[in-house]
């Protein structure tokens, strides 16, 4: 079911610039955008037990980041700054994972949360109060991205190279979370301690998928600074990482497909209210998420995905059934 | 040199002092028995062998090794392998899952990424299981096993890491007489591969499978020796007459 899923909206995904307008198609691009940091937030909580308050710092620091390179060093192409903004978001995040994850004592996942909770917080507030930043107002009017003599304006082609990262990204996460090492992080949610009885360096585990998801968000965040053309404090913020921690819980954690599916849902849901509701959406939005978190805790793709597909095979050579015995294939 | 040697390791639980000075020798290639009333001190001795707590004094040495302060990781590395007095295996995996994730747990990073060993490591996994009486369960999420065959997986699993020194806490907590039975039979090959430690309240089983008995009392070693020395222990008698 989660292939199908998968396939739909793939599906979905690739056949909508046929069918909006230029206005829908940049609103398009930024929930595919978005996709990104609650598939790393989806590796974290839903594979690895992570619970991180933080994914906008990486996300936003990244976004940060590409502005500068744009503005004070006129580096645009997409080969440079996508790069290395990937980078700082992977080097940001390993930075948090050795004060929070790889300490002598196994952290506790509220430890955790409040870690990175902090960091988002920190990072805000530094945006906001530093000039060269732009203060409240962030840094406005960035350069296009470009590649060679091409400019990546919003519109097809940034949706097109916004949703070709979204598939790469996601296929390699699905890879990881189906290989051996998500076997290993499978075990990690599950039973922490028995694994480490196993022999498994579990926060180094951790620490592995913590820096990885930084990365990702730091993709991400150049991406959405240069399609955006400006950044602000609030892409770094904890309104931001909050937001990514409900997408997840709304869609499905541990899925990936649910974290996609869950940002287009409430952000889909979020125009509908807004636009029907201008005073109270907030209010019916939040309604409509505690009735999720509350009802279903595995999320809208909870309602079409078993447990055991939800945590799957891993690793598994494949094997026809014989008598005595019954496993499947992988 | 005995492989574990846990000298004077004391432990406390605020007012409650669980273990005091206690004294451990298991020699490889042994079945060495720990035995004792409710409360004895038995399971918290074999956590902190494992790594679960740490002792308030006192040194554990294993294969020459301090491992008194180490992680549970690093001492598994060293070739510990426990299986809890409660069950902990992974309910929401299969057992084939359960049993590779114990057999890989020494493979590289890159080859956990990129899943090299799984099909040189599927004869072992089955092998494992068929070792036990599980090889018919191999697809079904051990969550849904009866209790005997969540600990058989779980003795499974400890021994898939190849360990030098296997602690059993309580193997057969819970099993039918038939299934007491069986574990027996399946634990007795075993110490030709590892030694082992185990903890048991069902005496007429570990006098069956032990060469050696160490018998706790509050906290201290009452006595140890060979079964049938063990078995003539006035004082052993006098705390099994008087308090089991």
């Amino acid at each position: 079911m989660i292939l199908v899923l998968e396939l739909v909206l793939l599906a979905v995904g690739l056949g909508l610039p046929l069918v909006l307008d230029h206005f829908w198609i940049v609103l398009a691009t930024r929930i595919v955008l978005v996709c990104l940091p609650a598939l790393s937030f989806d590796l974290l909580w839903g594979y690895s037990g992570i619970m991180s308050f933080g994914q906008a710092l990486f996300y936003g620091t990244a976004a940060y980041s590409a502005a500068l390179l744009a503005r004070d060093l006129g580096f645009t192409s997409i080969f440079v700054v996508v790069p290395a903004c990937t980078v700082i978001g992977l080097v940001l995040a390993l930075i948090m994972a050795w004060f929070l994850l790889l300490g002598r004592y196994p952290p506790s996942t509220i430890f955790v949360a409040l870690g990175t909770l902090t960091g988002a917080y920190a990072a805000d507030r530094l945006a906001r109060g530093w000039y060269y930043l732009g203060g409240q107002n962030g840094i406005p009017s960035i350069p296009p991205l470009t590649a060679g003599s091409f400019t990546i304006a919003e519109g097809p082609v940034y949706y097109y190279l916004a949703l070709v990262v979204l598939v790469v990204v996601y296929a390699l996460c699905r890879a990881l979370v189906r290989s051996q090492f998500g076997l290993v992080l499978a075990g990690i949610r599950q039973q922490e301690e028995r694994i480490s009885f196993l022999g498994y360096r579990v926060q180094h585990f951790k620490a592995i998928v913590f820096t990885l998801a930084g990365g990702i968000c730091g993709l991400s965040g150049a991406l959405a600074a240069f399609h955006d053309g400006f950044v602000w404090p609030n892409m770094l913020g904890v309104l931001l990482s909050t937001q990514i921690v409900l997408y997840v819980l709304f869609g499905g954690v541990g899925t990936l497909v649910g974290a996609v599916i869950g940002v287009a849902g409430i952000e889909y849901v979020s125009f509908l209210l807004a636009d029907n509701f201008q005073t109270f959406w907030p209010i019916l939005l939040g309604l409509l998420l505690l009735f999720v978190v509350l009802f279903r805790p595995s999320g809208l793709v909870g309602l079409v995905v078993t447990e055991r597909e939800r945590f799957g095979r891993f690793g598994r050579a494949p094997v026809r059934p014989e008598a005595g015995g019954s496993h499947g294939a992988a | 040199m005995a492989l574990l040697e846990v000298a004077d390791v004391s432990k406390r639980f605020g007012e409650l002092r669980a273990l005091a000075g206690v004294d451990l020798r298991v020699e490889a290639g042994q079945i060495h028995g720990l035995i004792g009333p409710n409360g004895s001190g038995k399971s918290t001795l074999m956590k902190c062998i494992a790594g679960a707590l740490m002792p308030d004094t006192g040194v554990i040495r294993f294969a020459d090794r301090d491992l008194t302060r180490i992680a549970p990781s690093e001492r598994a590395r060293a070739g510990l392998s426990i299986k809890f007095q409660i069950t902990s295996v992974l309910p929401a995996l299969s057992v084939y899952d359960n049993v590779l994730l114990a057999l890989q747990s020494r493979d590289s990073l890159v080859s956990l990424l990129r899943s090299t060993t799984r099909r040189a490591r599927h004869e072992s996994v089955i092998a494992a299981l068929e070792r036990f009486p599980l090889r018919g369960r191999v697809d079904h999420l051990a969550g849904t096993l009866s209790h005997g065959e969540q600990q058989w997986l779980e003795i499974a699993m400890a021994l898939a890491t190849d360990p030098t020194l296997l602690l059993l806490d309580e193997p057969t907590a819970g099993m039918s007489l038939e299934e007491r039975r069986l574990t027996g039979e399946l634990l007795a090959p075993i110490k030709a591969r590892c030694a082992v430690l185990i903890v048991e309240h069902d005496l007429d089983f570990i006098r069956d499978v032990s060469d050696v008995l160490t018998v706790l009392d509050q906290g201290s070693v009452l006595d140890t020796g060979s079964v049938e020395a063990i078995q003539a222990s006035p004082k052993v008698q006098e705390v099994y007459l008087t308090r089991v």
